[in-house]
């Protein structure tokens, strides 16, 4: 089974377009959207949710007011900022070390199974989806995207599918890291623009630093020739294969109204551009 | 007073919000600092056109395990309650796995036989420039390492307090978001009027509110997409606090490292009519 993974550096590149309109075309395939911070996959491919389970991650403490003598250690302790002056956990700042529990002399603290979010098994018009929503302001983005990987693999190994078609995180911390983990190819989307060009080096050199294959694809080809020709230059130099290219169009935006891929709403158009991104990954690939 | 430019996903216009804002206020005289919180990609210094100088090493402090006075298999303490598994112990001795380590300090505090010392980690550096009355902070996080938030604070805590400081956050509504917004007063969401533009920002809508931070809108590529932003706007109650038209000429602006209110005639009003907004809704004077 190979695993591909749509990563950008820089967000708003177009990955998540590409990715959906890459799930149209090719073999059976299972897909995963692993932006979980900002999952949007989902407007586009519109998936059916078959099951849906809360993402438990690390711990949490609570403190028992009733128990809880104000004696201040937990909040001298913890290197977080986490405990209140009223003594009360702060979750957006805590870190689940447990600190806090250690230090305590009455037990006033206990740790729980912190629910850091859901994940859901999906099916949509392109294959079984695994996907998740992340807390609002919760951390271990990572170890989600990792759950959401290792669901993805075990419906394409369910099924007998050949392919996972991953929507990465943006970034080069730590969810893109876990994005990329045991993937086969990295396929980076990078638009012409000095900020887009310096992130693609970037996030370069995180898929070499993991000793992954990447691929580009140009996002809004035609706004900047000279930031165009540097991608290029820099793809050529650092043996980077360029599966093609999309223009700098409307259409992007319409077909996001519509609820539809790039390939869907513009088949003999942008369409067209897609086609050619996915053979010449078909022979990356083979 | 500290004004947070963030988004619940990359690419909507954040940086470029606050780059523009930032020369807007620094061409009316109004000194500011500028905290590109975004370590992971920091852009905003290209649009300012910002050297970045005074660069320093950014650390965050791990566990060294002294192997001489560390009990190895016959006590295992500070293996068993490091809840990051940043510790194990094989073959009677102890190991620190630095780069899974959150610096927590409970293994050193645990050990009773005081064999566990401070040691740190490099993380990335952090760096400073000037220019035209706007002091710029950023971050470089080393590539590999995955724990953003400590280098973001790192940065943050170069920054003096006074005055008027801007921070452009990294994107998403996950640590490092909320790591960026602490001591914020007030905070402007970058939206596109796109479906994945609403999604995406109603998930930051929804963290701010957490947090309890006050906040208005700026629609950026207005015109772009349809009406659905607005909609939500209303409906939510959240002040639209301004609307930068979509425009080829302001991409292609974008894509050279120019600033619009340089680049697109009309754009400088627009952050006129924002400073205006954010002065109303704050109740406060940026200058
Ligand atoms: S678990 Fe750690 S981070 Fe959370 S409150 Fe306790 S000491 Fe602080
Ligand atoms: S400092 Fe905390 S995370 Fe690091 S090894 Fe010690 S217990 Fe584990």
């Amino acid at each position: 089974m190979k695993q591909l993974v749509v990563i950008s550096g820089k967000g708003g590149t177009g990955k998540t377009s590409v990715t959906a309109a890459l799930a149209g075309l090719g073999p059976a395939k299972v897909l995963a959207d692993c932006d979980v911070d900002a999952a949007d996959l989902h407007l586009v491919l519109q998936p059916e949710i078959k099951e849906r389970w809360p993402f438990v991650s690390g711990e949490q403490p609570s403190i028992d007011p009733n128990l809880c003598t104000e004696c201040g250690l937990c909040r001298t302790h913890c290197r977080f900022g986490a405990v209140s002056e009223d003594f009360r956990i702060l979750p957006e700042h805590c870190e689940g070390c447990g600190v806090c529990d250690y230090v305590c002399p009455v037990g006033a603290v206990s740790m729980r199974p912190r629910v850091c979010g859901e994940q859901y098994r999906s099916e949509t018009r392109h294959g079984p989806m695994a996907h998740a929503a992340l807390g609002v302001g919760e951390e271990n983005s990572g170890k989600l995207v990792t759950s959401v990987r290792r669901e993805a693999k075990s419906l394409a190994e369910d099924r007998g599918f050949e392919l996972v078609l991953v929507d990465g995180s943006p970034g080069v911390g730590c969810p893109v890291i876990a994005s990329l983990t045991d993937a086969d190819l990295a396929i980076l989307v990078a638009e012409p623009t000095v900020s887009a060009v310096h992130d693609l080096k970037r996030v370069h050199d995180l898929t070499k630093h993991f000793r992954m294959p990447a691929a580009l694809v140009v996002n809004k080809s035609g706004l900047n020739h000279d930031m165009e020709s540097e991608l290029l230059r820099y793809c050529e130099l650092e043996g980077i294969p360029v599966l093609g290219s999309l223009p700098y169009d409307p259409i992007f935006t319409k077909a996001q109204i519509a609820g539809q891929s790039i390939l869907e709403f513009d088949p003999n158009g942008l369409g067209e551009n897609v086609r050619t991104i996915w053979s010449r990954l078909e022979t990356l690939l083979a | 007073m500290k004004i947070a430019i963030a988004s619940g996903k990359g690419g909507t216009g954040k940086t470029t919000v606050a780059v523009n804002l930032a020369a807007h206020l620094s061409r009316r005289g109004i000194p500011l600092n500028f905290i590109d919180c975004d370590v992971e990609e920091p852009n905003a210094r290209f649009f300012l056109g910002i050297d970045i100088g005074d660069t320093r090493v950014e650390q965050v402090p791990v566990p060294v395990i002294d192997e001489d006075s560390c009990l190895g298999e016959s006590c295992r303490k500070c293996v068993e309650l490091c809840r990051f598994k940043a510790l194990i112990c094989m073959a009677g001795t102890v190991m620190a796995f630095t780069e899974l380590c959150h610096g927590c300090g409970l293994c050193e505090l645990a050990c009773p036989a005081d064999a566990i010392k401070e040691g740190t980690r490099d993380i990335g550096e952090s760096g400073i420039g000037r220019k035209d009355g706007i002091t710029f902070f950023q971050g470089l996080l080393r590539i590999g390492e995955a724990m953003s938030p400590p280098l973001i604070k790192a940065v943050k805590a170069r920054a003096e307090n006074s005055g008027l400081t801007l921070l452009d956050c990294p994107p998403g509504a996950s640590c490092p978001v909320v790591c960026s917004l602490q001591d914020v007063d007030y905070a402007l969401l970058v939206a596109e009027p796109t479906p994945f533009g609403l999604h995406d920002l109603n998930i930051a809508v929804q963290l701010l509110r957490e947090l309890h931070l006050p906040f208005g809108v700026v629609l950026n590529r207005a015109g772009m997409g349809d009406e659905r932003v607005e909609r939500y706007l209303e409906k939510e109650a959240i002040p639209l606090l301004a609307a930068i038209p979509h425009e080829r000429a302001a991409a292609e602006a974008y894509s050279t490292g120019a600033l619009l209110i340089d680049g697109v005639p009309g754009f400088a009003d627009r952050f006129s009519d924002l400073v205006a907004a954010i002065e109303h809704q704050t109740g406060r004077t940026l200058g």
